[in-house]
């Protein structure tokens, strides 16, 4: 019976990536792509248009899907606040303000990978230190506003680059890239995030029984034995660390990583070890689903941040109207 | 097993009590009374090691508290809040088994042994009915029982409860001041704070009586809970009244 979601969550996810992978503006048939994995001999068309076009958009859309809704998870765990997400603590506009620094100065993608991880966990911290000396107020409103405010503050930083760019060679590509898109994303892309994304990945597998008690008051978790300073920061560290490589290759891409977490708390409950995985599965999907509808509802393609957005909003006034009884 | 002297504590940059010296010896049961504000849970929070003693040292079985991890506090000493606010809906099973974490490696679940600890722990206070249960739809005083049974299946040698009895009926009270007593049977040691001198007399071998952050008084029950050091503390009148069998209670004066 516990394995119902999972089996579900995975399910859709080889099915949707079948189909991500078979439409678009050239079609492919399911049999070709099978052909192709199995190693039997394909037109080159077709394998040009997996391989080169289709692979590297849907490997990334996997990718940062996933990636945002373990980072979502991490942080309504550890900050006890169902309403943040890597984009509302500020934490993507940090880390995007970080990669446009780093487009501007014409960086390497690894650099700019860097710039993105440092800019992201200076945004969380700064969130996290203002929203905890705003005592007296609801914890939960004060992280949130706080990390609206300071994103807010961010992003017109990201104005005042985008006004400094140069306006044939790099304005372009920031906006482009702040717009939130798949398209773009090369192998060379994913080879940078894939790894940097295990890397924040594996100690939130390792300590998923430890996430579960930074859900409980401070002083709780201190007396059952946990250092919650010392574990808070390596998980804030590694959580920024996957937002900031999937905003790196996507852009800021919102609202996956709110939406994802409650989907998968509502079907297996707050324990992180099956939460986890659970959220990262459904991201994947969802965000590829997301992306391949963007690509081929309409004869341009529409950003995949718009059509989050269009979901996340009202999702998000939903919980926020919910209040706090049923997380 | 526990040892405090010349204690100072308090809020960083507010000292709100000093000079409290006790000892407390396995097996033993000592209860705190005062009033509101009297510094009853400062002095528990600063015990656990979760506030800096502003002066003073405090000794667990024999070692200096601040010499210990958070770890091996939590393998040492128990801790029952008083009340709590469940943020997630975990289940009450879950939520007693994150009283195993201090007897886990940091990558560790738990497993079939701690399983087994959790449940037994939720057995011994009667709610292993409420076990599936999520701890943001059980009454108030269930979560308090849960938050004793996660502090049993610490397995601690000391156990320090927040007012216990706080939140609960008067059959779940005694049923608290029951699974004290059969603790401290058991060898362990027992802090905990009331707000009824009654219980200290129905389970503690000590009361210690604390006054706007100080010791007015420590010893028998009977010896320090009388008229006169209640009317101190409590700016009330009482009368102490003896039962038969050699028990007490403790009335508000009867002004006619």
């Amino acid at each position: 019976m516990r394995a119902v979601p999972y089996l579900a969550a995975g399910g859709a996810l080889i099915a949707l990536t079948a189909l991500a992978f078979a439409v678009g503006r050239y079609p492919v048939s399911l049999s070709e792509i099978f052909s192709l994995v199995t190693g039997q001999g394909v037109s080159p068309n077709v394998e040009t248009v997996v391989m080169q076009v289709r692979g590297p958009r849907v490997l990334g859309a996997l990718l940062v899907g996933a990636g945002l809704a373990a980072a979502g998870t991490a942080y309504q765990g550890m900050f006890r606040n169902p309403l943040v997400s890597p984009d509302i603590l500020g934490v993507s506009t940090g880390a995007a303000l970080g990669a446009v620094l780093g487009i501007f100065l014409s960086q390497e993608i690894f650099i700019i990978q860097l710039f993105a991880f440092a800019g992201g966990l200076a945004a969380v911290g700064l969130v996290y230190w203002i929203g905890s000396r705003l005592r007296g107020h609801d914890p939960l409103l004060a992280l949130v506003l706080t990390g609206v405010v300071v994103g807010t503050l961010l992003g017109s930083a990201i104005a005042l680059l985008k006004y400094l760019a140069d306006p044939y060679n790099q304005l372009p590509a920031i906006t482009y890239w702040l717009l939130g898109s798949l398209a773009a994303i090369s192998p060379k892309d994913i080879g940078y995030s894939l790894p940097l994304v295990l890397v924040g990945l594996v100690p939130m597998l390792l300590l998923r029984w430890r996430m579960n008690l930074l859900a409980l008051p401070d002083d709780e978790a201190r007396a059952l034995g946990v250092d919650t300073r010392r574990l808070r920061t390596l998980v804030v560290a590694c959580a920024t660390l996957m937002t900031a490589s999937a905003v790196a290759i996507s852009g800021i891409i919102g609202w996956v990583g709110l939406l994802i977490p409650h989907a998968a708390r509502m079907l297996v409950g707050p324990d992180f070890g099956r939460l986890l995985p659970l959220a990262m599965l459904l991201g994947a999907a969802f965000l590829l689903a997301v992306d391949t509808l963007c690509r081929t509802i309409a004869t341009i393609e529409v950003p995949p941040g718009v059509l989050t957005a269009l979901i996340g909003t009202p999702f998000f006034l939903w919980l926020f109207a919910l209040a706090r009884r049923t997380w | 097993m526990l040892n405090a002297q010349k204690l100072a504590f308090g809020f960083p940059g507010r000292t709100i009590g000093r000079d409290v010296s006790f000892a407390l010896m396995s097996g033993e049961v000592l209860c705190v009374l005062g009033p509101n504000g009297g510094g009853k849970t400062t002095l528990f929070r600063t015990l656990l090691g979760l506030l800096e003693p502003h002066g003073g040292e405090i000794q667990v079985e024999g070692i200096s508290l601040k010499s210990l991890a958070r770890g091996e506090i939590a393998r040492r000493i128990g801790y029952v809040p008083q009340g709590h606010t469940a943020y997630f809906a975990f289940t009450v099973r879950e939520f007693v088994l994150m009283g195993r974490t201090a007897h886990l490696g940091a990558f560790s679940t738990p497993g079939r042994k701690d399983r087994e600890v959790a449940l037994r722990a939720l057995e011994s206070l009667g709610i292993a009915h409420l076990a599936e249960q999520p701890v943001t739809e059980i009454s108030g005083g269930e979560r308090q029982l849960a938050l004793v049974a996660r502090a049993l299946a610490q397995e601690p040698k000391l156990l320090v409860l927040d007012e216990p009895t706080a939140s609960l009926d008067f059959g779940n009270q005694v049923r608290v001041l029951e699974r004290i007593g059969a603790l401290a049977r058991s060898g362990i040691a027992i802090l905990f704070s009331s707000h009824d001198p009654d219980h200290a007399f129905l389970c503690a071998q000590r009361a210690l009586l604390l006054s706007e952050g100080r010791v007015l008084e420590i010893g028998a029950p009977r010896d320090v809970i009388r008229p006169d050091t209640l009317e101190r503390m409590y700016r009330v009148s009482v009368q102490v009244l003896p039962l038969p069998g050699g028990m007490h209670t403790c009335l508000p004066g009867v002004r006619p």
